[in-house]
């Protein structure tokens, strides 16, 4: 075999340390100052962090932010804006921001936050209340008040003005529906109503999946929130919230609403109501649902969030011009028709103003200069959102803009924020491993309340309470 | 065919007795101090950069995984000595992302990309211009497609009613959906088919480097196919089976692109391996002190294996 040449080579690490450490040190040196001196935002410039679409042919935002630019520059001469996208999926646009933010170096005057993290961001200190600013704004009255508690402190302060939000429902499949004998202007009062029409289209309409309600950690949020969480709101009396107790600051262990939702999940797939549950934990199951399942007329009922029309618009690949001719729109009940009789859960964005932001002042009057009412409603109808302000919401153009708009907007009304305090990624997660443990069968709706009481426990640090 | 190794064989072996080369020749001299500083003064930019850019994130993991730092959701951060590792032991999830990785990384780098890889590189040696050309190629598109979409495409063809389902039903057998039913063995499959041809382009050039004399002489001396397989090939190519299965057990430990497009780890914990469950630990539950932490046990996992490989194929032939 060849012989590799390994001759022993000769020490020089005594030599090479005081080196290495000294020639380190200076790089460090240099590139630090070097980052130090450059940033330093100016008294005249509102720097602008938000979340630019990964998808190239989205300039949604981009263009209405362009167009907010000129309007403030206008307004107020002598200032400038500068727009900082961050062109990231959803959570890596998260742990951009929550970067940016630890440095007054680093940290815009105003950035775009989903109400998912917002409470996170304010426990970690990112951001600043806005209470001084919002009082002094007679706009902050058109905002609804569910809204307003959707970037409101445990401190009672407020964080973030939201710009609109998502509410969710009942699609049907109307063609469907005439197929199985269902009426089209369907409407459940019940949650047996719901698997009632279900098991009617599975006896009368073979080959059609009744019934699609998200599970399991694959479909992960979409699972809890437009799953679990529009089922379990619609238990005891609709009217507090059964995953957190704000006055004890504490989470609710899985009680009898927990129980009975958890059925209801376990019923879709025990009865094969719903998808394959093969399907069903399948990590593409909401693409399929919009792209596939709903516009080929396989789904019977979807229960499923306000923007599934953006999924049908023109360029979109799965183009639907007459998607609103087609599908049906119900509120989903509450469990027994208690008051007030329809549930929805919202989330949505907001804009905020960071702790260490150079500008708060000014960044302020950027958020009204957005929120005027011609404004916001122009990014309402851009966007596809769901207005939280009523004089937007009670404007006929608005109303008109899009089918479905104006039913969607009626939910705000009964809508539910989730309690997204830092542990809540982590009860979501806790949630949806219980929703898998009844959908695949492995668990009982006991065993997997119990093992969500256990998770919750670890996820919250014992900060649980009995209700 | 037989004058070719004639030439370097001997060649070769002549080297050593040669005369000597200065490197090999002269004693380490002691140099003056500013010399060795000249001469090292060229290495120092890449040094550098290595300490500030490789060591420097390292350390800072390290240190990292002794805190309770997080993404958002608290205030300051705190150190807490060993906490992190004394969870992840307690943790179910964790426990079992272990076992997952373990058997992922046995099943598809070990068995199927490392055995694959050598019976490929052995029949192509055997196999005419045509074919070798062919086989390599295709091992080798699937080798340099993205991480994701290979990932993609192995999704498409397990998922239900994927090709593989449809294949079964003309067969007339059973429909399955392996990503539901056996989703770490489809994981693992997808690394094979995805990771074959690194093993199969290492063992092709250890195999052109055996000496084309040995094998004849043992041909001539009436040594069975499997006989000079197993005491002249395996022990020649010793080394190689060791740095390909150390870099091929490496990368797959880390894999998680493919496992992500295809099962996202799931369903439930069922194809979440170590690389899996620190994304969620660290993304989706902002536990970046505790992701680190097991990123570290992930990182021993990776040494433990290369020690072993070290230890199993130290002997020089």
């Amino acid at each position: 075999m060849p012989v590799r040449p390994t001759a022993a080579r000769p020490h020089r690490t005594a030599v090479l340390t005081p080196l290495v450490a000294l020639a380190a040190l200076s790089l460090a040196a240099t590139t630090l100052t070097a980052c130090g001196s450059g940033s330093g935002s100016s008294p005249d410039t509102v720097k602008i962090s938000f979340k630019q679409s990964t998808d190239n042919s989205i300039k949604v935002m981009d263009t209405y932010l362009a167009d907010m630019k000129k309007q403030f520059e206008k307004q107020y001469p002598g200032k400038k804006v500068e727009l900082v996208p961050i062109k990231a999926p959803d959570s890596e646009y998260y742990t951009k921001l929550q970067q940016m933010l630890r440095s007054p170096k680093t940290a815009p005057d105003l950035v775009y936050e989903d109400t998912f993290l917002i409470n996170s961001d304010i426990t970690s200190g990112y951001l600043k209340p806005l209470d001084a600013y919002l009082d002094k704004w007679p706009d902050w009255n058109q905002f609804i008040d569910t809204a307003k508690s959707a970037a409101k402190a445990e401190d009672g302060k407020t964080y973030g003005v939201p710009d609109g939000t998502d509410t969710r429902g009942l699609w049907f499949d109307k063609g469907i529906f005439k197929k199985a004998g269902l009426p089209a202007n369907w409407q459940p009062k019940t949650w047996a109503d719901v698997l009632a029409a279900a098991r009617t289209i599975k006896q009368k309409v073979p080959n059609v999946t009744p019934l699609n309600v998200y599970t399991g950690k694959p479909a992960g949020e979409a699972a809890t929130m437009q799953g679990f969480e529009m089922l379990l709101y619609g238990t005891n009396d609709g009217s507090t919230d059964p995953l957190y107790d704000k006055s004890s600051k504490k989470w609710i262990a899985g009680g009898q609403g927990f129980k009975d939702a958890l059925s209801f999940v376990h019923t879709v797939y025990k009865e094969k109501l719903g998808p394959d549950v093969s399907d069903a934990l399948d990590p593409n199951i909401q693409t399929y649902v919009a792209g596939e399942l709903l516009p080929k007329g396989k789904l019977g009922i979807a229960l499923d969030g306000s923007w599934l029309p953006q999924a049908w618009l023109k360029g979109s690949g799965h183009e639907w011009p007459d998607w609103s001719k087609e599908l049906g729109l119900a509120y989903m009940p509450t469990q027994n028709g208690q008051a007030p009789g329809k549930v929805s859960m919202s989330g949505g964005w907001t804009w905020a103003i960071p702790a260490k932001a150079g500008n708060p002042d000014l960044a302020f009057d950027f958020i009204k200069t957005m929120q005027t009412k011609a404004n916001a409603e122009k990014w309402y109808i851009a966007n596809s959102g769901i207005s939280v302000r009523k004089d937007v919401a009670a404007d006929p153009a608005y109303a008109t803009a899009q089918p479905g708009i104006k039913f969607f907007t009626d939910l705000v009304a009964s809508t539910h924020y989730r309690p997204a305090y830092p542990a809540y990624p982590k009860v979501s997660t806790a949630i949806q491993e219980a929703m898998e443990g009844v959908t695949t069968g492995d668990m009982s709706v006991d065993k997997a309340a119990s093992s969500y009481d256990d998770e919750l426990k670890s996820a919250t640090d014992n900060q649980v309470t009995e209700k | 065919m037989t004058t070719a190794p004639q030439h370097t064989g001997p060649g070769v072996r002549e080297v050593p007795p040669g005369p000597p080369t200065p490197t090999t020749q002269l004693p380490t001299p002691k140099r003056p101090f500013t010399q060795t500083l000249t001469r090292l003064l060229p290495l120092s930019p890449a040094l550098i950069l290595l300490l500030l850019f490789l060591a420097g994130p390292i350390a800072y993991c390290a240190y990292i995984a002794f805190t309770d730092l997080q993404l958002t959701g608290q205030a300051h951060s705190s150190f807490v000595g060993f906490a992190n590792f004394r969870t992840a032991f307690k943790d179910s999830e964790f426990l079992n992302a272990v076992w997952l990785t373990l058997v992922f990384t046995v099943l598809s780098s070990l068995i199927g990309q490392n055995t694959i890889g050598l019976g490929l590189a052995a029949l192509m040696q055997r196999a005419s211009k045509p074919v070798r050309t062919l086989t390599g190629a295709i091992v080798i598109t699937a080798w340099v497609l993205p991480e994701v979409v290979a990932g993609f495409l192995l999704y498409a063809f397990f998922r239900r009613e994927g090709t593989l389902d449809a294949i079964l039903v003309w067969l007339h057998l059973p429909s399955q959906n392996w990503l539901f039913t056996l989703p770490i063995l489809a994981v693992s499959f997808a690394n094979v088919w995805r990771g074959t041809a690194f093993s199969m382009l290492v063992y092709s050039a250890a195999l052109n480097e055996i000496p084309k004399e040995i094998t004849e002489a043992a041909e001539v001396d009436g040594a069975s196919g499997w006989r000079r397989m197993w005491h002249i090939t395996l022990p020649m190519i010793r080394r190689s089976i060791g740095t390909n299965l150390m870099l091929n057990t490496l990368q797959t430990l880390s894999v998680f692109g493919l496992i992500w497009v295809m099962t996202r780890g799931g369903p439930g914990n069922k194809s979440q391996t170590l690389p899996l469950y620190m994304y969620e630990q660290a993304f989706q539950n902002s536990m970046i002190g505790y992701a680190t932490a097991v990123a570290l046990l992930l990182l021993l996992v990776g040494s433990l294996f290369s020690v072993i490989y070290m230890r199993l194929l130290r002997t020089e032939v």
